[in-house]
């Protein structure tokens, strides 16, 4: 199996680490921002990390120095960072293991990020029910102001920073940016019509930048390294190391670093020890829930922003999630559906009203109840959602949908035809709710 | 103002996180939150309270709780489970789990048993899909389930009121 030198990951790798500010330093922690803050100006950082070719790990994959380069340099009052550790998009786990494991490369990242765009404060989202991360960040942030890297004038540089921990309470959409604006402000988890955009209409409409877990963390290693370093590393536009998260009946599941750009096949077959019972693989969700299903055929993808968005998804979250040859499409379509549905924030009726009636067809295709034209139902539906949300949660739902009959239009026509799910046996359907 | 049924040391806990944001309703989720911890739900009264304190009006604090499923508008068991039904889960075996909790506690989803002490709630991806089937039980997370497993760690929570069961810090793929 192909190995790869670990950025993110090296830490808690080793043996004993326990991501205490002790450990963090001995590995080399927070010396990147205390270069930053004794020689470089937040300019310079704006610009190695532009350099670097860093791009939000949260999804869209925006680059992160372009997003910080945003936000006006001369506004008079406060500016804010947001560091979204939501993580919810299913299939995705990596930020948990981060938070529990080097709470402190996360804190640093942050802190280099507000040094560049001139904020004094940022709040921590993570998900209510992260309630042992919550502890851990929390510990580690008082550990870093009794260390004098929070707060008034840290390192005697003249800079300031509080950071704070904010919980959500369970709602997916809060990992949407304005969504978690919103909630931090103490309101429904509803996403914002964008423009104005948050880099200059943000948290209390302040500038603002919300940036993953995982963006964050990637920061002090630039820093330290240099952008030469990090560009190097990936494929074309996608620099540096991704986390995949990878699930599903594979023999080895987990969280691997590897850089951008390797194929499918080497993460499922190669890192994750290939199907359990060396069954055939059946299709895979390259970059979590939101993102449109492959096939085996699409193995060879290379795991980058732009390969995998030629093939016609995304690489999202990271969240890849391995089917094998026992799974039921349409089962697979409709738990996802199931989740859109209870997740939708109900702000746009497209998506709110579309969730619903797109569940209840799968679920009567899946009760061996379809129509034949339920197929044509199902698509003309969700090109009706999709680009016509505030958010992107109206694509995102009809993704699993439209990408399933894509590939797998025989399989709905037996349910229909058949009048009962092919798979029947492997399911325990009719679950109260 | 007189507090209906929040304590004074609920009310510190909440004052207490005003310096954290410029505005007084920033402070609503953890201010829900603290109420929940104190009464095990938010009760109409609570939220009213919640109100006072944020200068809110009632209807603005139940707008809000209402939105989050974590907060209980109604009382749960004392060992709140809810078991993920996502697809990572659902491929590795989250619908027989459900089904065998449901069968052990002789309660279907969304009940509590007769003693209080469990209620059963699915819910959607709570970001363990590499260790499904999972489920979370009040703040802890319990991983890799097998029906073995879940006996103990009910019987456990019944006795002991914890289970070591329970995941520490959390680290995929598991040392093979």
């Amino acid at each position: 199996m192909p190995t790869y030198e670990k950025i993110l990951l090296k830490n808690m790798e080793r043996p004993g680490y326990t991501g205490s500010l002790t450990d963090y330093g001995h590995a080399g922690g927070y010396s990147a921002l205390e270069k930053v803050l004794k020689a470089m100006s937040p300019q310079d950082v704006i610009e190695t990390i532009k350099k670097s070719g860093l791009r939000g790990r949260g999804g869209a994959g925006f680059p992160t120095g372009v997003k910080w380069s945003f936000i006006p340099k001369d506004h008079p009052g406060p500016k804010y960072l947001c560091c979204n550790a939501d993580e919810s998009e299913p299939g995705t786990f990596k930020d948990r293991q981060l938070i529990e494991n080097d709470p402190h490369a996360i804190l640093e990242g942050i802190a280099i990020a507000c040094f560049a765009i001139g904020a004094q404060t940022a709040y921590i989202y993570i998900r209510g029910e992260f309630f042992s991360g919550a502890k851990i960040l929390n510990e580690a942030i008082a550990e870093a102001y009794r260390a004098g890297f929070l707060g008034k004038n840290i390192l005697a540089s003249g800079f300031s920073l509080d950071i704070y921990l904010h919980r959500g309470a369970g709602a997916y959409i809060c990992g949407e940016e304005t969504a978690l604006l919103e909630s931090i402000e103490g309101k429904r988890g509803k996403p914002r019509s964008k423009p104005p955009f948050p880099a200059t209409h943000g948290l209390y409409q302040r500038p603002t930048v919300v940036n993953n877990v995982e963006t964050m963390m990637n920061v002090p290693h630039i820093i330290n390294r240099g952008s030469e370093w990090f560009a190097a590393i990936g494929a074309g536009k996608s620099t540096g190391t991704r986390i995949f998260s990878v699930s599903g009946p594979v023999k080895r599941p987990g969280n691997y670093e590897v850089p951008l750009g390797i194929t499918f096949r080497e993460m499922i077959y190669e890192h994750a020890g290939g199907m359990r019972s060396d069954k055939q693989l059946k299709a895979i969700i390259p970059g979590g829930a939101s993102a449109a299903f492959f096939t085996p055929d699409q193995l060879d993808v290379k795991m980058d922003f732009e390969s995998v968005a030629a093939a016609g998804s995304m690489l999202g979250s990271g969240g890849v999630t391995v089917m094998d040859e026992d799974t039921c499409m349409v089962w697979a379509a409709m738990n996802l559906l199931e989740f859109f549905h209870h997740e939708s924030c109900g702000k746009c009726t497209p998506c709110r009203e579309g969730s619903a009636w797109l569940l209840q067809i799968l679920q009567r295709i899946e009760a061996g109840e379809g129509r034949l034209d339920d197929l044509h139902a199902l698509e003309s539906l969700s090109h009706k959602i999709e680009g016509m949300t505030v958010c992107a949660f109206g694509d995102a739902e009809v993704a699993p949908i439209l990408s399933t009959i894509k590939h797998f239009r025989a399989e709905y026509e037996a349910h229909i035809e058949e009048r009962r799910c092919p798979f029947r046996s492997n399911v325990v359907l009719a679950m109260a709710h | 103002m007189k507090l209906r049924v929040l304590s004074n040391q609920a009310k510190e806990a909440i004052c207490a996180e005003f310096p954290k944001y410029p505005t007084k309703r920033s402070v609503l989720l953890p201010a829900l939150w603290i109420a929940q911890d104190e009464c095990g739900y938010l009760s109409e009264p609570a939220m009213m309270d919640i109100a006072d304190l944020l200068d809110l009006t009632p209807v603005q604090v139940y707008d809000v709780a209402t939105f989050y499923y974590m907060y209980h508008l109604k009382p749960v068991g004392k060992f709140h489970i809810q078991v993920c039904k996502t697809l990572s889960c659902g491929l590795v075996g989250a619908n027989a789990l459900i089904a065998y909790i449901q069968k052990r506690l002789e309660i279907r989803v969304g009940e509590t048993t007769q003693d209080g002490l469990f209620s059963l709630k699915l819910v959607e991806c709570l970001a363990a899909c590499g260790s499904g089937p999972m489920m979370q039980i009040n703040e802890d997370y319990y991983e890799h389930l097998t029906n073995q497993k879940v006996d103990q760690i009910l019987d456990d929570l019944k006795r002991l009121g914890r289970s070591n069961l329970a995941t520490s810090r959390f680290r995929l793929p598991m040392a093979i």
